[in-house]
């Protein structure tokens, strides 16, 4: 075990550095200019069906941060395993996290039950911020009865550790992350992307074709720390913070709030070798703030 | 894709809100004609994604109209400024396919990729003619240094107070082998009817990344979904679905 190295559901990472899905594709464009098996690992998005996603602009410039109404595009979880998934085993020899959204209970038990198949993934990581077209449009993730009945239905098609990613849109994010706990999730992660907008003062239209999107970046940073922080406190299963996490005294912070694990999402788009720095900055970091092995300082927070 | 950090050397007003930024640093990293460069500005979050104009080994030049935000902190800068930049994205134009009479069509700030370009076929032994159409004729840029490179050079304006009065389709030669085009979607949409030979349409959209990671700038194509900032921008004439 390294003093970066730390336990998530059981299987040990190199390093707590979790590329968030949707930043990342399947890591080939980040395999061409660095090693990506420096990871701890990363998340890649699938869905049942394939995804074009939402049109056009779907992304806009924010104070401190971008909003993305992108749509999960994706080739579908068939195309997932027969098309990327052989050419990631070709760059990256660690397991994977696969990231699986739905618009229906089924939708989520089928992509679920597919990807379980595959060895290369590692955790199932659920979105749950997405409209249940059967529930009248309503997230899943924003109803605590909801998010516990996905929980469920993937948790019956796989044997691998289901980790949950809750949304920040609700007004109690500890009550949804009891629900997944209870339902039987082996861990969260959060936060996914706040809703947010913009307006173009000369055609006085949204920026976003599709009017609202998911903001993300460091200006969320707090927010997901207090979310983390709140939740990590509430359960006995792991947390996996994002949400803005830019630099490795932010890792530190999101493990200080009690993350087991990392993401990073939008920081991936600034600057495409930030995973690789943040790893490579930690250790200095670490012995700047006495810290001599992450896994000793997730929930450390002094409350005085 | 290069990150390279580069220094400016120069950046000057051409015309009406546009500028010519000249950069020197390590440029190595651009593979092509048509490419384009992404660059990181202090105080905005995303990069600014835009068209090379020209590049040698070490030094790069761009060409930018201010548009918003990141463009008007592009204006401001001085020589001596320093630019983080992710340089050698996109696929660029194919040359391969250019035959010996190309044509080069630019609108507005469409103008600057087709000055390598024009550049690139010209070195190749291609008699290449170009025609640049802009607005009014407070706009028109680079006119010379078309004629320089030894381009035959059209330029028309929708007002006529400059060069050959309306749209660039109104200028087309009688024949050509091939065409290339940069310039507003309209523009290329009239481009793409009024042309009689197979071309290369460079496109611009708006993009999270530039690099292939976000999926922001996807559109979709006769052979399926394409990254503007990754399979693009350059898409082929017989690819091209219109949106609208």
């Amino acid at each position: 075990m390294g003093k970066l190295s730390v336990n998530l559901c059981g299987t040990e990472l190199e390093n707590p550095i979790i590329p968030a899905s949707g930043t990342f594709g399947f890591g080939y464009e980040f395999a061409d200019i660095y090693d990506i098996n420096c990871l701890g690992t990363f998340s890649f998005n699938g869905t049942r069906e394939a995804r074009f996603g939402n049109p056009t602009p779907r992304i806009a410039e924010c104070p401190m941060g971008m909003i993305n109404a992108v749509g999960l595009q994706n080739p579908g979880v068939e195309k997932v395993i027969s098309e990327e998934l052989p050419k990631l085993r070709k760059c990256f020899n660690k397991k994977v996290m696969a990231n699986i959204s739905g618009f229906s209970v089924e939708d989520y038990a089928y992509t679920g039950q597919k990807l379980d198949q595959e060895d290369i993934v590692g955790w199932l990581e659920v979105n749950i911020s997405c409209p249940n077209v059967h529930g009248g449009g309503m997230t899943f993730g924003t109803d605590p009865d909801s998010a516990a009945e996905v929980v469920r239905a993937v948790k019956a098609v796989t044997t691998k550790p289901v980790i949950i990613k809750l949304t920040p849109n609700v007004t109690d994010i500890v009550s949804i992350a009891k629900a997944c706990e209870a339902a039987g999730a082996d861990g969260l992660s959060l936060i996914n992307t706040m809703l947010g907008m913009r307006i173009d003062l000369k055609t006085k239209k949204p920026v976003i074709a599709n009017k609202m999107g998911g903001y993300s970046g460091p200006a969320v940073f707090p927010v997901a720390l207090r979310m983390v922080y709140q939740v990590a406190n509430a359960v006995n299963i792991p947390v996996i913070g994002l949400g803005g996490v830019s630099t490795a005294e932010n890792v530190i912070e999101m493990m200080l709030a009690g993350a087991t694990a990392v993401q990073i999402g939008s920081a991936n788009l600034i600057d495409p070798y930030i995973c690789r720095d943040i790893i490579r900055d930690l250790p200095k970091v670490m012995e700047k703030y006495n810290i001599e092995k992450l896994s000793d300082i997730i929930g450390g927070v002094n409350n005085g | 894709m290069k990150k390279e950090k580069f220094v400016v050397v120069s950046n000057e007003s051409l015309c009406s809100n546009v500028y010519k930024m000249v950069l020197s640093g390590d440029a190595q990293g651009i593979t092509s004609c048509g490419q384009f460069v992404n660059i990181r500005l202090d105080g905005e979050y995303l990069r600014r994604p835009i068209s090379v104009c020209d590049y040698d080994k070490d030094s790069l030049t761009i060409i930018y109209k201010v548009v918003g935000s990141g463009t008007e902190i592009m204006s401001r800068a001085k020589a001596g400024d320093e630019f983080d930049i992710l340089i050698g994205l996109g696929n660029g134009y194919d040359i391969s396919e250019s035959g010996a009479t190309p044509l080069l069509i630019g609108g507005g700030v469409g103008v600057p990729p087709l000055y390598n370009l024009a550049k690139t076929l010209i070195k190749n032994g291609k008699k290449v003619t170009v025609i640049l159409g802009f607005n009014t004729a407070d706009e028109v840029f680079y006119e010379n240094e078309f004629k320089k490179l030894g381009a035959d050079v059209i330029v028309t304006t929708v007002d006529g107070s400059y060069g050959k009065k309306g749209f660039v389709t109104q200028a087309l030669p009688d024949s050509y082998s091939y065409f290339y085009t940069c310039g507003p979607e309209p523009m290329l949409k009239a481009v793409y009817k009024a042309t009689s030979t197979s071309g290369q349409f460079s496109f611009e959209k708006r993009m999270g990344c530039g690099f292939g990671a976000c999926m922001g700038c996807s559109c979709k194509t006769v052979t399926g979904y394409k990254r503007i900032c990754k399979e693009g921008p350059v898409l082929r004439k017989e690819e091209i679905l219109w949106e609208s």
